[in-house]
């Protein structure tokens, strides 16, 4: 019994995390239509970022935080702006391999820079508290909570500002929503902003846990494109509910198949829906 | 794509010189060299047919040439079967599991295909390296015999050359049969606009399944040969990193054209060969080509060399007016999408 | 010839078109009239097989087709045109008529290959089919344009010619006048009855009412999804309802 809690506890960190990187690769779709391949390797700059902040410029752990996120929000920025928003009007498939680009180019630069081993970040947070009798180590506890915060906050933003509400419904509707006197770009741009903030911090929070290293964004990006896939492309809540489910099923079930074909689960997975509902789980009627 | 009047002859000349080369030279570098492009051109126009000229973007091909490859090499060594009907049963088995890939995931529109084929050639190198009892994992499958076809024995690096030269021949001429067709003018209807293909009486499923198969069959068909030149095969053949070089092959070359695929897998390969250094860092020049590539380039070398070859002798009376241009650069725009619906 | 029953459409709670009995007779030109967002388009959608009706059914030539998608629909012989003139971007308006008449061929993958006697024969079929429907819409001269080159008209009628290079017993055209002059109006309105001297059935959405008066046979009104009127020009230029819901104003004057 108490494995299995821990399993849950292990499953709502995955899950948090998935759920962060989910929800900007929907956000940027819902906005560019536009599935970002680059994602996940945004997320591991951010990881990247704040190990080095933290071991060579002798930050503590929460102001490493936030100048990753501030960081990774420039980069996405500038992503948009030099690569993704000419691309716009192009063709889907264009943008699409232009992502595959940014996401091979990302990649080769972090083996460059800082080599392709594993680097393990002390977490400042490593006492164990006991939580109604069950052990959690508190940087798993900060994990879970952060991204509540983080998703609460997101849903403030995008409810009770004009801009949010804007990408709000740009994100849901891509067809309908022709709201006036915003400009597109400056959606866009936020928009690829909050989605690289949102994963510098799932990266930030995660990296004392997981081991950084250069491909570590790849499977967290197909990940969160099955997620996305399942949820609804564009879809908010999707994105959300859909991590949480993907982490807590590879928890759980990570304690009864082989290790070894884990991974392949959520693929698996992923084709047996899509086979049976070929828009996605909770997609609405095509056309 | 208007077939360009004196390229025949260009293609003709290739072709005499590629059967010369081993006679010209036998440095094994250069034959290596060539080997590997014919053998990454078959797999990459494969990839052509299908993204393309069908407009589905597949990024698991890299998988399938993995499934040609081992099919091949597990035949051979552990069922002693001879190389041509190993070679005959890759392709055939290849083309069968696209069959069924195609048939679940070709119902899915855009982006979704695109997604699903990602996560299907993830599944596919998983599988090869995770089924070690079958694949021998990530040890490699070793010890794959020298391809024999009655009594001639392919040992020597020029007789494989001549092996594989023949099947990329064979291949790029069935391409050529296929594109100049009306089965391809389908191909690029469905690209364009599947909505009004359907409107047309064209079963654009079928089409597609069609073009899927045979993208697949050649992708299986490269990788059997690859595994009969190698002689041994590792997992990562069928990574999808191979596919997204594939991916850059087909774009620096020209998608949607007919030799594109050619001329960019031999540019790429040569020009990786020169940053041989780089090895793990290639893509840092890599990957901003391919995005300077789909926005200045759609369709890559092969794609400027046609347009230039149209725009020098004005032959045309040029009508394009303000209100036309606006339609050209939608028409640029679509030239791409794959059946984009906008009714 | 072509017939629906209580044809239904819903978009989520959009009844886009609304239990509509209606009847394309052999022959003739029948128009579908009214206001923008009536269903009309919708309406030949749902005839041409490219979207599933949501209830109600379909029949063509005695036979129910309810649930054909379109190609199928195409084969059998309804062809159309779209509202937003489509053509095949990219390619000469020869390429594109070569495809219109793909689907009265046959030759597969290796006919292709080895270019058999069949694929070859098929092949002249399709571009003798071209150059006859480019010659029966006046636009011999466009063969080797590239359709982004030729004016909007221009593309009007090789869309035409392009639902005619399959061989149809029904033409449905959507606002085949729209965003064109006067003067190509009237000669679009030449090529409309030349197609039915020539023996073709057509159905026509258009806003322009003048020219619908002196072409149609027979009218359907569509209002908010429901059919509120269907008769000769002469009965619904008279119909009070229709004359409230659409005509009125503007539109009225202009139809006498
Ligand atoms: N694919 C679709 N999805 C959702 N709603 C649709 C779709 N197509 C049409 N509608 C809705 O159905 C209604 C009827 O639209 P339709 O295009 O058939 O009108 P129309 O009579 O052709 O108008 P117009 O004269 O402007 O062309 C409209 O309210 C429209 O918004
Ligand atoms: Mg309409």
């Amino acid at each position: 019994m108490d494995l299995f809690f821990q399993q849950i506890v292990n499953g709502l960190v995955l899950g948090s995390i998935y759920s962060l990187v989910a929800l900007g690769i929907t956000l940027i779709y819902g906005i560019m239509h536009l599935p970002n391949f680059a994602h996940g390797h945004l997320y591991m700059l951010g990881a990247y970022v704040t190990f080095f902040l933290i071991t060579d410029y002798g930050l503590s752990y929460w102001p490493a935080i936030l100048f990753a996120v501030a960081i990774l929000v420039v980069i996405g920025m500038l992503l948009e702006r030099l690569v993704f928003r000419p691309l716009h009007h192009a063709p889907h498939i264009n943008s699409m391999i232009a992502s595959i680009g940014v996401m091979l180019f990302i990649e080769a630069i972090a083996r460059k820079m800082w080599g392709s081993d594993y680097r393990r970040l002390d977490s400042p947070y490593d006492g164990i508290i006991d939580l109604f009798g069950l052990n959690i180590t508190e940087q798993r506890l900060l994990v879970i909570v952060s991204a509540v915060v983080l998703m609460i906050g997101l849903h403030l933003f995008l409810k009770r500002t004009v801009i949010g509400s804007t990408i709000e419904a740009m994100a849901q509707n891509r067809e309908g929503a022709f709201l006036v006197g915003i400009n597109a770009n400056k959606v866009s741009l936020m928009t690829f902003a909050i989605a690289s903030g949102l994963a510098a911090a799932a990266a930030s929070l995660a990296a004392p846990i997981n081991l950084v290293y250069p491909s570590m964004g790849a499977m967290v990006n197909l990940k969160a494109f099955v997620i996305i896939v399942l949820g609804g492309m564009g879809s908010i809540p999707g994105a959300v509910i859909g991590g949480y489910i993907l982490g807590l099923a590879e928890s759980i079930s990570g304690t009864y198949i082989n290790s070894e074909y884990k991974d392949l689960a959520a693929f698996v997975l992923l084709i047996l829906i899509l086979t049976v509902r070929p828009t996605g789980l909770f997609a609405k009627e095509a056309r | 794509m208007r077939f360009v009047p004196g390229s025949k002859w260009v293609v003709a000349a290739l072709f005499f010189v590629a059967l010369a080369i081993p006679l010209l030279t036998d440095n094994s570098y250069y034959l290596n060299m060539l080997i590997m492009v014919f053998i990454w051109s078959i797999a990459v126009s494969g990839m052509n047919i299908i993204a393309g000229y069908a407009g589905q973007l597949s990024l698991a091909h890299a998988g399938f040439f993995g499934i040609g490859a081992y099919t091949l090499g597990l035949l051979m060594v552990k069922a002693q079967m001879s190389f041509l009907v190993s070679l005959a049963v890759s392709v055939v088995l290849t083309g069968m599991v696209g069959a069924v890939v195609g048939m679940i995931s070709l119902r899915l529109k855009g982006h979704y295909f695109a997604i699903f084929s990602l996560c299907m050639g993830v599944i596919l190198s998983l599988v090869i390296e995770k089924w070690e009892s079958l694949t021998e994992g990530v040890r490699g499958l070793l010890g794959i015999p020298v391809p024999k076809i009655g009594s001639v024995e392919f040992s020597t690096l020029t007789s494989q050359y001549y092996l594989i030269l023949f099947f990329f021949v064979l291949a790029m001429f069935v391409n050529r049969q296929i594109i100049h067709s009306l089965v391809g003018r389908t191909f690029i209807s469905i690209r364009n606009s599947e909505e009004l293909a359907e409107s047309l009486g064209i079963h654009a499923m079928k089409s597609k399944m069609l073009a899927f198969v045979y993208s697949t069959v050649l992708a299986g068909l490269a990788g059997a040969l690859y595994a009969g030149y190698l002689r041994f095969l590792g997992p990562e053949i069928a990574s999808i990193e191979h596919a997204f070089e594939m991916l850059l092959y087909l774009l620096v070359g020209g998608i949607g054209t007919l030799w594109g695929p050619v001329v960019g897998t031999a540019l790429v390969m040569t020009l990786m060969q020169w940053l041989q250094s780089w090895q793990d860092y290639r893509m840092i020049i890599f990957g901003p080509i391919l995005v300077l590539i789909v926005m200045f380039l759609p369709h890559g070398i092969m794609g400027a060399f046609a347009q230039l070859k149209k725009n020098q002798p004005s032959v045309l009376p040029d009508t394009t007016d303000d209100k036309n241009r606006g339609i050209e650069r939608g028409v640029n725009d679509r030239r791409l999408a794959g059946g984009e619906s906008d009714a | 010839m072509l017939r629906t029953e209580k044809l239904s459409k819903y978009f989520g709670g959009n009844q886009a078109v609304n239990s509509v009995d209606f009847q394309i007779n052999q022959g003739e030109i029948t128009a579908i009239i009214g206001p923008n967002g009536a269903g009309k388009t919708t309406f030949f959608n749902l005839i041409s097989g490219l979207h599933p009706p949501t209830s109600g059914k379909i029949f063509f030539e005695g036979e129910e087709v309810t649930n054909k998608r379109s190609y199928e629909m195409a084969k059998m012989g309804i062809a159309r045109t779209f509202q937003t003139t489509k053509l095949f971007a990219g390619a000469t308006v020869m390429e594109n008529l070569m495809i219109g008449h793909r689907l009265r061929t046959k030759s597969g993958f290796w006919g292709a290959v080895i270019r058999s006697q069949r694929y070859r024969n098929e092949e002249r079929a399709c571009r003798e089919k071209a150059l006859q429907v480019l010659e029966f819409v006046g636009a011999s001269a466009l063969a080797n344009r590239s359709v982004a080159s030729i004016s909007q008209e221009e593309q009007k009628r090789v869309a035409i010619a392009l639902a005619l290079s399959t061989d149809p017993k029904i033409v449905l055209l959507d606002e085949p006048a729209g965003g064109i002059n006067a003067d190509e109006t009237s000669n679009l309105a030449e090529l409309i009855t030349k197609m039915k001297n020539a023996g073709l059935t057509i159905c026509i959405i258009e806003h322009k009412m003048q020219m619908i008066m002196k072409l149609a046979d027979r009218i359907m009104v569509l209002n908010q999804g429901i059919k509120i009127a269907e008769g000769t020009p002469d009965e619904i230029s008279r119909n009070e309802t229709v004359i409230e819901a659409y005509l009125g104003g503007g539109a009225h004057a202009q139809a006498h």
